[in-house]
């Protein structure tokens, strides 16, 4: 049978590679976008399975709120992207240093 | 090993290639097919794990909303990927270094000794017609009804944000005013001109 450790695992993978994946792509928003998905993805994973094992629905209830978030953080990152892209031509985070920070 | 633990590593295997390919891949609309097969895979794994509903939600909002919009946005904006990749190989050991530091925390904390079956033993899988969706339902709208309004909310926030980042005024624009068309009276529009009748020569 496969035990809760296994399931953390995977989620440990995932994190790891979507942390990776920051680092390769840093300069392409859309595959940063992409990564933080993957990011929320571990994260809703081991809520899940922690949520099973305890026999307790918080965590399902807590996956819940984190999709709709995430829906929400997607929707309006790539309305921002959108923007980003007709006034610069551009979404190489290289070229966004108009706030010289 | 049971057939259980067989999908298990299945999915969980074409999980890791998927993610892999979204963060290593060329061209983002790849990326972003593969993320959605990843999307599938943990799905798929979530059946697994008895979250029959957030399985779906999962599918149905992800695969269905999110990565279409992604997909949306990368076919619209005319993306030369090339300069977008340079680095790529510079920050390969620095990128690979850190997730491999991170991995191995976290497989210290998790690992068997301290999760293992022996520590967390495996539930019982529930009877026939227990439901998923139910249970999800019974808390949803009661203990975390709050949270709930505010999740509403927040989706609408986005909602309006979205759309008031990305609507553009052009100046040639027609448009109509509904508070001009409303007070509009039948004098603004028909001019009556008194006349005398012409006689037939």
């Amino acid at each position: 049978m496969i035990a809760l450790s296994d399931y953390l695992i995977l989620g440990a993978i995932l994190f790891g590679l979507s942390v990776a994946g920051i680092f390769l792509n840093r300069k392409n928003v859309i595959i940063l976008l992409m990564a933080i998905e993957l990011m929320l993805l571990s994260v809703n994973m081991n809520f899940i399975a922690f949520s099973y094992f305890l026999g307790n629905t918080a965590g399902q209830v807590f996956v819940f709120f984190i999709l709709t978030v995430a829906a929400a953080e997607a929707a309006i990152g790539l309305a921002i992207l959108v923007v980003l892209f007709r006034n610069r031509q551009t979404i190489n985070v290289q070229d966004l240093d108009t706030l010289k920070g | 090993m049971d057939f259980q633990r067989l999908v298990f590593y299945v999915l969980a295997a074409i999980l890791v290639f998927a993610a892999a390919r979204v963060i290593t891949v060329r061209n983002p609309v790849h990326a972003a097919l593969h993320l959605v097969l990843a999307f599938f895979t943990c799905a798929g794994l979530w059946l697994l794990l008895e979250a029959e509903f957030l399985a779906i939600t999962l599918v149905l909002v992800y695969v269905g909303a999110v990565m279409v919009l992604f997909l949306f946005v990368v076919m619209m904006l005319d993306i030369n990927t090339s300069p977008l990749r340079e680095g790529f190989i510079r920050y390969l050991p620095v990128g690979l270094s850190v997730a491999a530091l991170i991995l191995i925390e976290m497989y210290l904390v998790v690992r068997a000794r301290n999760f293992g079956v022996e520590v967390m033993a495996i539930p019982q899988r529930h009877a026939e017609g227990y439901s998923n969706v139910r249970e999800l339902g019974a808390v949803l709208y009661t203990d975390y009804v709050y949270p709930f309004e505010i999740a509403a909310v927040i989706l609408l926030v986005a909602i309006i944000a979205a759309i008031a980042l990305t609507m553009r005024k052009r100046p040639e624009t027609k448009y109509q005013n509904p508070a001009q068309q409303i007070a509009v009276r039948s004098r603004d529009r028909v001019r009556i001109v008194e006349m005398k009748a012409e006689k037939k020569q």
